[in-house]
């Protein structure tokens, strides 16, 4: 026999756990300034930091990651549109071979940068709702912001654009809105895509009233067994594959093995739900830039080693969950070798029962303007701009195979 | 997704092809990662001999010249059609004109 054989799902999960020279994508937080406060923002973000790459630092960057032949970066924010260079960035990376994928408010997608964004399958946009109403949505991210993402989506239908994306972080307040959702997307020609909630940056402080409730994941998870390859889900759900069989994607955590986070000010992070110090791989700022901390940084190194699998080792469905979110574990206070803390099979909760009352870790980074935030009413906090999974889009039936053997 | 008999049968291997412009390939340890930016869809060959293949076609008049510069045995030949078939199926091949080297 010839070396050359069918690549399997598991070839490509084990390659993708020992890590690549260089990520897939990654996310790119522009900025950490917004225009909204949403009360669940993963990357706690409001003001500007005065740190924050200019534009030549960041064509810079550009320049490393076109090197590296990284396919596109997810940016983000903040609010990444509020930076008067974002076009100029956009357009520079597209100029290099890296695709753009943005997420945004839509507070600047006007009819002329919906005509940009048409003109291109380079530039891909997604813009953030957290609720179908606006009486959901805006009790998370803010009064008004339904309205402006509703313009910023019909501007988007009229300019002739096809595949952007309506991004929605399910919480328990929306997820009697799925139908509603996909109606919202397929009447303006948009597709969905859905993704979890983590109980990061803002998220740490509301992510006890928003998270889902146990059975409200099993009606999530039906609801996209129902409708496999009509929505995009970021990878994001993995943890609920353990109710069966497994959901499209790619079923693994992709942190410091096939994607990453670098924020405003060029610090690179794991993931995009996990700024913290303790997943904070270095900054790019320093000699040796970012490729030196993909393929050097001692935190990356140690994710791509090979995972025991701790507590869930013995779990008949660790093979299809692999043991859930870093950071939803991190975040409450679970040890990363343990259960997710929405393990479908009830032994996060069990586990943090155990752990009783405990300081958990609070969030780095916080850039969030001083203003009270809160959940309003309809109690609902959507992910913004900034909860972006890396991933995004990969169908698991996207990694297609090239069939090689018989 | 199985290849499908009309994609091979299909598949003119006497002709000339390029990978689509749209097409970004990256060389890995286990061959190549292709991505797509039209569908924004990830491919992964696993095959470093596919991969200077699919290198190989845009200096070569046909699929089966591409073959020969890389020095595939014969027996192989068909396999590796069938690969090719499987990408030009999903347009990330794309015929060129006769004559038109790149």
């Amino acid at each position: 026999m010839s070396t050359t054989t069918v690549a399997t799902g598991r070839d490509l999960l084990a390659e993708f756990e020992r890590g690549l020279d260089a990520p897939i994508c990654l996310t790119w937080e522009l900025t950490y300034a917004c225009n909204l406060a949403c009360v669940h923002c993963l990357s706690s973000s409001g003001k500007r930091d005065p740190r924050e790459l200019d534009t030549a630092e960041a064509k810079a960057v550009i320049d490393e990651l076109e090197r590296l032949q990284v396919f596109y970066v997810n940016i983000g924010g903040g609010e990444p549109t509020v930076r008067s260079d974002f076009w100029e960035l956009v357009d520079y990376a597209v100029a290099h071979k890296v695709g753009v994928k943005f997420s945004t408010n839509g507070i600047r997608l006007d009819k002329t940068a919906a005509a940009r964004i048409a003109a291109t399958s380079y530039v891909d946009v997604q813009i953030s709702l957290d609720g179908a109403t606006a009486e959901v949505n805006d009790a998370v991210r803010g009064e008004g912001s339904f309205k402006t993402a509703l313009q910023a989506l019909d501007n988007l239908a009229e300019a002739g654009a096809t595949d952007f994306k309506i991004s929605v972080v399910v919480t328990r307040h929306n997820v009697t809105q799925l139908d509603a959702f996909k109606k919202l997307a397929d009447d303006r020609g948009a597709q969905l895509r859905l993704t979890r909630l983590r109980p990061s940056g803002r998220g740490a402080d509301t992510w006890d009233e928003l998270h889902l409730l146990p059975g409200q994941q099993r009606v999530l998870y039906d609801w996209l067994v129902d409708h496999s390859g009509e929505v995009l889900t970021g990878d994001s759900f993995f943890h609920l594959s353990a109710y069966g069989e497994a959901l499209p994607g790619l079923n693994l955590c992709g942190a410091g093995r096939v994607v990453c986070l670098i924020d405003p000010i060029g610090d690179v992070y794991a993931c995009p739900f996990a700024i913290h110090d303790e997943f904070l791989a270095g900054n790019l700022r320093e000699a040796g830039g970012f490729t030196s901390i993909w393929r050097e940084s001692a935190l990356f190194s140690s994710l791509r080693e090979p995972q025991t699998g701790g507590a869930c080792a013995s779990c008949n469905f660790y093979g299809s969950c692999r043991g859930g979110c870093m950071a939803a574990k991190f975040f409450t206070g679970l040890p990363l070798d343990g259960p997710d803390p929405e393990c479908v099979k009830g032994y996060g909760e069990e586990a943090l029962a155990a752990l009783g009352e405990i300081d958990r870790p609070r969030p780095g980074a916080d850039h969030s303007r001083s203003i009270p935030l809160m959940v309003l009413k309809p109690k609902n906090a959507p992910v913004p701009a900034c909860a972006e999974d890396p991933l995004a889009g990969f169908d698991p039936n996207e990694v297609a195979v090239s069939s090689l053997s018989r | 997704m199985a290849l499908t008999a009309v994609a091979v049968e299909t598949f003119d291997a006497d002709s000339p092809w390029d990978l689509h412009e749209s097409v970004s390939v990256r060389p890995e340890r286990f061959g190549a990662l292709l991505y797509d930016f039209r569908t924004r869809r990830l491919t992964f060959v696993k095959d470093p001999v596919l991969q200077k293949v699919i290198d190989a076609l845009s200096t070569s008049s046909s699929a089966r010249e591409a073959l020969a510069l890389v020095k595939v045995p014969q027996e192989d030949h068909e396999r590796y059609l069938s690969a090719l078939a499987r990408l030009a199926e999903t347009s990330m091949l794309t015929p060129r004109s006769q004559g038109e080297i790149t």
